[in-house]
C-alpha cells in the first residue's frame, strides 16, 4: 500500500536527466544567441539610459513642475495636482529623490513598451477569435506565474541590469492592457461600427475613426493596471540589478532595518497613487462623450 | 461615375432570399420549395428573414417599404449596402450585382453610390454635430473645406443650425436622428437608404423633414428607399410602396393602388387607419357624363387628391366639379355624394370581395 502514501512520482534519475537536459538546452541556446539577443536589445538599453539620466540630473523643481502639468492635463483636477506635489516634496525630503527618480524613469519605459506591443497584439488578437483563444493561455500563464520564475531566463540569457529587468517587468505587466485593448474593441457598438461600413471606411479607417476611439477608455483602464503591476514588479526586479526604490527595499529586508523599508516602500505607494489618479481621472474624462445621456 | 448618377441609379432585387443562422445554404432549398418560417425556426433553428423579393426601383423615385415590426425591413434595406449578405439572389445597382462586387469595389460603391440614415442613429458618439455630418467626405478624402461647406448646409437645413459643436449625448433623440439624416445627405450619393429615419421626431419637425425628402427630390433626383411604420408617411413620399410580411412581399404598387385594392386583410387593416381624402385622386371616382360640356363649374386637374377637390366645392359653394387633364380638356366630372363616400368608405377586404361576387 506504499504507493497511496508516497505518489507514484517518476524515477529520480529520469527527473534529473529531463531538468539538466532542459538546461542544458537553454544553455547552448543561451551561449548560441545571447549575444545576438543582447545587441537586438540595444535601443532598449539606449532608451532606459537617456530616460534615467533626464530624471536624475534635470533640476527637481522642473521634474515637480512637469510631474504637475502632465497630471493636471491629464486630469483637470486641482486635487490630484496637489497630492502629486506634496508627495513628491516628501519623497525628496526624506532623502528619496534620487532612487524614486529611477523607479519613475523605469516604470516610464516599461509603460511606453508595454503599450507599443501590447496594443497591436490586442488589436490583432481582437480581429481573431482563434488568435484570441491561443494568447489568452499564454496570458494566464504569464498573470499567474510567480514574478521571481522570470528572471530565472531573463537573467541566463541577458545577465544582469537593467535590460533583463526592463523585459522581466514587461512580461511580468503586459497583460492587462492586451486584454483589455482586446476586450474594448470587442465591445464597441457594433450599430455605430455598422455606420461606419455603410460610409465605406477601409480597415484602417474604421480602427483609427471608430474602434480605437471608443476603445480608449477601456484600453486606459489596461494602462493604468499595467502601471500598477509594474510598479509591484520593479522592487522584485531590483534583484536583478534594477535600480531605484527595490534596492534600499532589498538592503532593508536582508539586514532587517524597518524604518529604511517602510520609507522606500511608502514613496512606491506615493508614485503608485500618483500614477493611479492622474490615470483613472483621465480615463474617466475620455468617457465623457461616450455615455448615453438619453434613451 | 458622374454619367451613371446623371441619368439615375435605379436598384433591381432579384430573387433574394436570406436566411439567418449557421448553415443558411443547407435550408435555401427547401425554403424555395414552400417550408414557412415557423417551421424553419421551430425545426431547425434557422430564421427566415427575406423571401424571394423582387423589387423594381427606377432611377430617381422614392420607394417606400412597410410591413410591421420584424417583417424584415431593416434586413431587406441593408441588402442594398450588402451590410448583409443574401444567402441567394441578386441585387443590381446600374447592372452590377452587389453581391458579387470583391471588397474594395463594395467600398468604392459604399462612398460614392449610397448614403445611409439607421432606425438606432449609429451616430459616432465621440465626435461633434459637424464631425458626424462630415464623416462620409472625410473618408473619401474629399478637402476639408468642402467637407465644411456641404456639412453646414445639411446641419442648417435639418434645423440643428447652432448645434454644430455638440455632441450626441447632449441632444434630443429626435435631434441625433436629424443629425443622422444630416450626415448622409451630406455624402450625396445618388442612393439614399433610409432606415425609418424620421420615426423619433415629433409630427412638425417629421412634416417639415418629409418637406425636405420632396423639395430635394425636386432638385436632384436621388433614388430613395425609404422604411415607415406610418402609412400616411408612405402614401406621401411613396412612388412606390411595397409591404412586407413575414420577410415576404405581400403587395407592390402605387399608394392608390394599395389602398383602394389592398390584397388582403394585413394589407387592409393597414389601410383602414388612412386619410383617404389625403390619398384617392379625382380620377379614380369622376364619370366621364359632363353637365354643359365641361364648363359652367369649377375645374380641377387630374391627380388631385379628393380633400382639395371637396375644398374647392365648399369654398365656391357647389355640390359638383369638373375634372381637366394637363391641357385643360374637361374629361370628367364629379359630385359631393361621391366625394363623401369615398372619403369615408373604408373598404375591408372581405366586404370588397362580397361586393365582386
Ligand atoms: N442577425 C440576425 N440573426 C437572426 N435573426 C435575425 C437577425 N437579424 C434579423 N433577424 C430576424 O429577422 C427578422 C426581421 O428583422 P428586421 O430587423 O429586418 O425587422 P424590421 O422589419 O426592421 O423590424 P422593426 O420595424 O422592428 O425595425 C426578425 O424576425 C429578426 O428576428
Ligand atoms: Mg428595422
Amino acid at each position: 500500500m506504499d504507493w497511496l502514501y508516497r505518489f507514484p512520482h517518476m524515477d529520480d534519475s529520469t527527473l534529473t536527466a529531463l531538468k539538466k537536459s532542459i538546461d542544458g538546452g537553454f544553455r547552448a541556446f543561451t551561449r548560441a544567441y545571447g549575444d545576438a539577443i543582447e545587441s537586438f536589445f540595444d535601443p532598449l538599453q539606449y532608451f532606459l539610459i537617456h530616460s534615467e539620466r533626464f530624471m536624475t540630473t534635470t533640476p527637481w523643481p522642473i521634474i515637480i513642475a512637469l510631474i504637475a502639468a502632465i497630471a493636471w492635463f491629464a486630469s483637470r483636477n486641482w486635487k490630484i495636482v496637489a497630492s502629486a506635489i506634496i508627495t513628491l516634496l516628501l519623497i525628496g525630503f526624506f532623502d528619496m529623490w534620487n532612487d524614486t527618480m529611477k523607479t519613475v524613469s523605469m516604470i516610464f519605459v516599461c509603460t511606453v513598451l508595454s503599450i507599443a506591443v501590447g496594443i497591436p497584439i490586442g488589436i490583432l488578437m481582437s480581429r481573431s477569435d482563434r488568435l484570441q483563444s491561443l494568447i489568452n493561455p499564454v496570458l494566464d500563464v504569464m498573470q499567474t506565474m510567480p514574478s521571481f520564475v522570470y528572471l530565472i531566463p531573463v537573467v541566463m540569457l541577458l545577465g544582469i541590469g537593467r535590460v533583463p529587468g526592463l523585459i522581466a517587468v514587461v512580461v511580468y505587466a503586459i497583460p492587462p492592457i492586451i486584454r483589455l485593448t482586446n476586450l474594448g474593441i470587442r465591445l464597441v457598438d457594433k450599430d455605430v461600427l455598422e455606420a461606419a461600413d455603410a460610409f465605406g471606411s477601409s480597415n484602417w479607417q474604421r480602427l483609427k475613426n471608430v474602434q480605437m476611439p471608443l476603445a480608449l477608455p477601456t484600453i486606459m483602464a489596461g494602462i493604468n493596471q499595467t502601471i500598477m503591476m509594474a510598479l509591484a514588479m520593479v522592487v522584485i526586479a531590483s534583484m536583478i540589478g534594477v535600480q531605484g526604490l527595490g534596492q534600499p527595499v532589498l538592503k532593508a529586508i536582508a539586514n532587517q532595518y524597518f524604518t529604511l523599508g517602510m520609507f522606500n516602500g511608502l514613496a512606491i505607494v506615493g508614485i503608485a497613487i500618483i500614477f493611479d489618479r492622474t490615470s483613472q481621472a483621465y480615463g474617466k474624462r475620455l468617457q465623457k462623450h461616450l455615455e448615453t445621456v438619453h434613451g | 461615375m458622374a454619367e451613371a448618377s446623371a441619368r439615375g441609379t435605379g436598384i433591381i432585387i432579384k430573387n433574394l432570399y436570406k436566411i439567418f443562422g449557421k448553415n443558411p445554404q443547407a435550408y435555401i432549398e427547401a425554403v424555395r420549395n414552400g417550408m414557412s418560417k415557423t417551421e424553419l425556426n421551430a425545426e431547425h433553428g434557422h430564421v427566415l428573414g427575406l423571401k424571394d423579393i423582387n423589387i423594381d426601383m427606377p432611377a430617381g423615385c422614392i420607394q417606400v417599404v412597410m410591413g410591421l415590426s420584424g417583417s424584415g425591413k431593416s434586413t431587406l434595406i441593408r441588402h442594398i449596402n450588402r451590410l448583409i449578405d443574401p444567402t441567394a439572389g441578386e441585387v443590381l445597382v446600374d447592372d452590377t450585382d452587389v453581391v458579387k462586387m470583391n471588397e474594395n469595389e463594395l467600398r468604392q460603391f459604399r462612398r460614392h453610390k449610397t448614403a445611409m440614415v439607421f432606425q438606432k442613429f449609429a451616430l459616432l458618439p465621440h465626435r461633434t454635430v459637424l464631425e458626424n455630418a462630415v464623416y462620409g467626405l472625410e473618408i473619401q478624402g474629399v478637402p476639408r473645406e468642402k467637407q465644411l461647406e456641404a456639412a453646414g448646409r445639411w446641419i442648417a437645413r435639418v434645423g440643428l443650425e447652432g448645434f454644430e459643436d455638440n455632441y450626441p449625448n447632449q441632444l434630443s433623440g429626435g435631434m441625433q436622428q436629424r443629425v443622422g439624416l444630416a450626415r448622409a445627405l451630406t455624402n450625396d450619393a445618388p442612393i439614399l437608404l433610409m432606415d425609418e429615419a424620421f420615426s423619433a421626431l415629433d409630427p412638425l419637425i417629421r412634416m417639415d423633414m418629409q418637406s425636405v425628402l420632396l423639395d430635394l427630390q425636386k432638385e436632384i433626383k436621388k433614388t430613395v428607399v425609404f422604411i415607415t411604420h406610418d402609412l400616411d408617411e408612405a402614401l406621401r413620399l411613396g412612388d412606390r410602396i411595397a409591404i412586407l410580411r413575414d420577410g415576404e412581399i405581400v403587395q407592390q404598387g402605387t399608394g392608390q393602388d394599395i389602398v383602394l385594392k389592398p390584397a388582403d386583410d394585413y394589407i387592409s387593416s393597414f389601410v383602414k387607419e388612412v386619410n383617404r381624402g389625403r390619398v384617392i385622386m379625382v380620377d379614380t371616382i369622376m364619370t366621364s357624363d359632363m353637365r354643359n360640356g365641361g364648363t359652367g363649374l369649377p375645374s380641377v386637374a387630374t391627380g388631385t387628391i379628393l380633400e382639395h377637390a371637396a375644398r374647392i366645392m365648399s369654398e365656391e359653394h357647389v355640390s359638383e366639379i369638373h375634372v381637366h387633364d394637363d391641357k385643360g380638356k374637361p374629361i370628367g366630372h364629379i359630385d359631393m355624394q361621391a366625394v363623401i363616400s369615398a372619403m369615408v368608405t373604408p373598404i375591408s377586404h372581405e366586404t370588397r370581395q362580397e361586393a365582386a361576387e
